[in-house]
């Protein structure tokens, strides 16, 4: 049953993000987008994320998407007939060998390394949203709080930058 | 059990698609929306690997991914906004003014 889920979320995702990167309307490239950022989370689920599941709907799916979409329809981008790069044939052939090659390797490899101690009876013992909480509030609580910074400065940023440069011009005026 | 490698080898493929859609798309916000699907590809191996280890730090860094993703999405989104109000056209290979 599990592989059957495994099976449906991984076909869709990746049939999503063939069709994020090939369809030519950006709203529709932004709908492909949203299937994709849905199948991930349910791979999340299948691997015990709750907590990451519920972020990634709420933020991924919520929040970033819509503000794409927001964006792309207050521009109204007139899509050219020519929407890929013009050495898109050069590019196809050498990357689809890469990703062979790669896929060859990583299936081959073993994949093994020192266990941690959250296995997944300790961890659905009190949640995974309890299990994160208390480790990135003792040993990640630097990090987290250079996000924060970060993020502080991502919308300062975002504002400066789209905020309308009228005011500059009316005071070069006067 | 699914195996591990069956998780990585779907971010792989994901990761791939992602990298030939900054690679061939002419338009900015599709570049961006491929470079979602890079992040995403990266978010999937992490809580795989965080999962199949018996480790809570793949899914911290997840987080820490999401996060990012979100700085990464409202700056880009806002230097879209600036450079179409200059009235250049929002395709990647006409967007030359830094080219020497």
């Amino acid at each position: 049953m599990a592989f059957v889920f495994f099976a449906y979320f991984a076909v869709v995702s990746i049939v999503a993000g063939i069709l994020t990167v090939s369809l030519k309307h950006p709203v529709q490239c932004g709908l492909a987008l949203l299937a994709l950022l849905l199948h991930v989370s349910g791979l999340f689920i299948m691997l015990n994320a709750e907590f990451l599941w519920a972020v990634q709907v709420i933020v991924y799916a919520g929040a970033i998407l819509v503000l794409y979409l927001f964006v792309l329809m207050l521009l109204n981008l007139k899509t050219d007939d020519r929407y890929f790069h013009a050495k898109t044939p050069y590019l196809l052939a050498p990357a689809a060998i890469g990703l062979l090659y790669l896929l060859f390797l990583l299936v081959r490899s073993p994949f093994s390394g020192a266990k941690g101690d959250a296995s997944t009876a300790a961890i659905l013992q009190n949640g995974d949203a309890h299990a994160i909480g208390i480790k990135m509030f003792s040993e990640y609580l630097l990090q987290f709080e250079i996000i924060g910074v970060f993020l502080t400065g991502a919308i300062v940023g975002a504002i400066v930058l789209a905020k309308a440069p009228k005011s500059i011009q009316t005071r070069r005026d006067v | 059990m699914i195996p591990l490698s069956a998780y990585v080898a779907v971010s792989a493929v994901l990761f791939a698609t992602g990298l030939l859609g900054v690679l061939i798309r002419r338009n900015f916000i599709i570049v961006l929306m491929s470079v979602e699907i890079m992040l995403n590809a990266a978010t999937i191996n992490l809580v795989a690997f965080s999962h199949y280890l018996d480790s809570m730090q793949g899914q911290i860094v997840a987080l820490f991914i999401i996060a990012i993703a979100a700085g990464e999405a409202a700056i880009g989104l806002a230097i879209i906004i600036v450079v179409f109000r200059g009235k250049i056209s929002t395709n990647v290979d006409e967007m030359n003014l830094l080219k020497w």
